[in-house]
């Protein structure tokens, strides 16, 4: 069995208290490194573990750090993204829960490798409890003096604020975040320039998702080259995988990358519920293109893992859809989620994703019209790389992966008027 | 409704000065007053505005982006209901079906004694024990109709 990375105290009682966590190696790895080691070879140390931000768009950590300029004038700032959003995830939530402390000793350190004095926590508004509980831990955190002015008496000073969201799926976005953070509607920025060259405060700016934090206390006290002794070539160590939908174990599982997607399911979460068939697997969360049950033989969870169906392992939130479900009623749920949280900044994702939900409820409801699934396509087209954020993308990559994967369920609701299942 | 009291106004002042900005402390501060009013009253996000000293439509425009700010009264109760995905295919819809007939009322409306407000939101993070909801601060998990009543019953007997 592979060592685990970031679930290793979430069995113990009290995991989310400093006293469990500094018993169990909490704090160590911030005791190794700071004052003692560069923050350069830190920096260099986390590229060599290639460790991939695991909020869903897989890139290098490290590389990202480095970025950031070193000798810039503006203050520069970290902020952990834990607005976890997507439908289909909730490891981040998790982490939280059990083990507050991992996460803020990989901000510390993470903070101290980028020269960051003031870094942040945005979590998402509905989060209450998991709120409270990285605010005690924060508290902790300073009274023990791992927050605060001259850290451990090392001259590393750090604030850490948390800040709560307030209900809103595109919060999620690296520069919507930031404007949420400074107060205003979350509406995303156009890139470049990138966070890291201009960020929160127009300071060089640092945002890193839950999960990827979480693991830098690990790679800190075992090395980079145990970290890359697990997973595969491209894809570096565990990740959390969250199953949900019609299986008989749903959960939150760590497992080395690369580990094959039908074992997950069918051992590791005890297979469909009810001895059903499978149907679909929507593969990273709701953005990411449904596969079919042939799509899922021999694919491993990997970032490079690619598929003529359009694999993604996005924030590695599994989602398992069985025989009953009508995928156009899954589609119009997906769609009227996208059309509710788009920010309605640019015009194709504004009118976009309420036209395409407007189309599938029509269908689902039975008045859809020939030349529909032509139009929905059609539209995604209009959608997909054509805004500002990703979230145009997540709205319209599920559509069409279901409109074209499942297209005679489409043609036989507008032929019988009605929703066949 | 009446003014913030003194308490919430200095709770927003010390929020704000925590942060490089003071305009960054906004959305702590609408919850600071949503927690001491229920609702965002138009007067009292003019408070908001003058406690960190914004221009008052700047206020108005972060209250109204945000689902989790109310802007109108809400029931005692406001009882979320996730509907996505992972919660749909396990009875999501159901449930929320169920408390619409249970109250009379539609998503976002409120019980005439003022006691419940129910909400079809989207995914609340909790996918892997779906269908769930959350009762203000409290979530409820692996749900089921007649989990729901008595949770509502239980809900009733508090007041």
């Amino acid at each position: 069995m592979t060592e685990s990375v970031l679930l290793s105290r979430v069995e113990l009682e009290d995991s989310h208290t400093l006293t469990v966590y500094e018993k169990n190696g909490g704090y160590e790895a911030l005791k190794k490194v700071l004052g003692k080691v560069d923050p350069e070879e830190l920096v260099e140390e986390v590229k060599s573990s290639r460790l991939r931000g695991r909020g869903g768009a897989g890139f290098p950590a490290g590389v990202k750090w480095g970025f950031v300029d070193k000798n810039s004038p503006k203050p520069k700032y970290l902020a952990c993204n834990a607005d976890e959003g997507e439908p289909g995830t909730f490891k981040d939530r998790l982490l939280i829960i059990k083990d507050p402390h991992q996460l803020i000793e990989g901000i510390i350190i993470s903070s101290y490798a980028i020269g960051v004095a003031t870094a942040f926590i945005y979590i998402r508004g509905e989060y209450h409890n998991e709120a409270d509980i990285l605010e005690g831990a924060i508290d902790e955190a300073y009274k023990a003096g791992y927050l605060g002015k001259n850290i451990l008496g090392r001259g590393f000073s750090l604030e850490l604020i948390l800040h709560r969201g307030a209900g809103s799926y595109v919060c999620g976005d690296e520069t919507a975040l930031m404007e949420s953070i400074e107060g205003h509607r979350g509406n995303p920025r156009l890139k470049p320039p990138f966070p890291a060259a201009v960020g929160l405060y127009e300071g060089p700016t640092v945002i890193n998702n839950v999960e990827t934090l979480s693991a830098v206390p690990y790679i800190v006290n075992k090395g980079a080259d145990a970290y890359t002794a697990v997973g595969t070539k491209e894809s570096a160590g565990t990740k959390l995988f969250c199953v949900s939908g019609n299986v008989n174990k749903p959960g939150v599982y760590e497992l080395p990358l690369g580990f094959p997607m039908k074992k997950l399911i069918y051992e590791v979460c005890g297979g469909i519920s009810g001895g059903r068939k499978l149907k679909g697997v929507i593969p990273g969360g709701s953005s990411t293109p449904i596969l079919l049950p042939e799509e899922i033989e021999d694919l491993e969870l990997a970032y490079e893992s690619s598929k003529p169906g359009g694999f993604m392992l996005g924030s590695g939130a599994v989602i398992v859809i069985d025989e009953r479900w009508c995928m156009v009623k899954i589609a119009a749920r997906l769609a009227k989620f996208y059309a509710h949280e788009s920010c309605g900044q640019c015009t194709p994702c504004r009118e976009g994703t309420t036209w395409t939900y407007k189309i599938l409820k029509r269908i689902e409801e039975g008045n859809g019209r020939k030349g529909d699934p032509e139009l929905l396509l059609d539209i995604q087209d209009n959608i997909l790389g054509k805004t500002l954020c990703p979230l145009g993308d997540a709205a319209a990559m599920p559509i069409i992966a279901i409109v074209e994967k499942f297209r005679e369920e489409f043609d036989r609701h507008i032929e019988e008027a009605r929703c066949p299942f | 409704m009446g003014k913030l009291s003194d308490t919430s106004i200095n709770k927003i002042k010390e929020i704000s000065r925590r942060y490089p900005t003071s305009e960054s402390a906004l959305l702590p501060a609408l919850y600071v007053a949503q927690r001491e009013k229920g609702w965002l009253a138009k007067e009292i996000m003019d408070e908001v505005a003058d406690a960190l000293d914004l221009p008052r439509v700047r206020v108005y425009g972060v209250a109204t982006f945000y689902t989790m700010y109310y802007k109108k009264p809400m029931g005692k109760y406001v009882i979320q209901v996730c509907t996505n995905v992972s919660c749909m295919i396990n009875g999501g819809e159901e449930i929320f079906g169920h408390l619409k007939k249970k109250f009379g009322i539609k998503s976002g409306e409120t019980t005439g004694d003022g006691l419940f407000s129910i909400l079809e939101v989207e995914c609340l993070g909790n996918c892997g024990n779906a269908p769930v909801m959350q009762v203000n601060e409290d979530f409820y998990e692996n749900l089921t109709i007649e989990a729901v009543d008595e949770i509502i019953d239980s809900l009733k007997k508090k007041k």
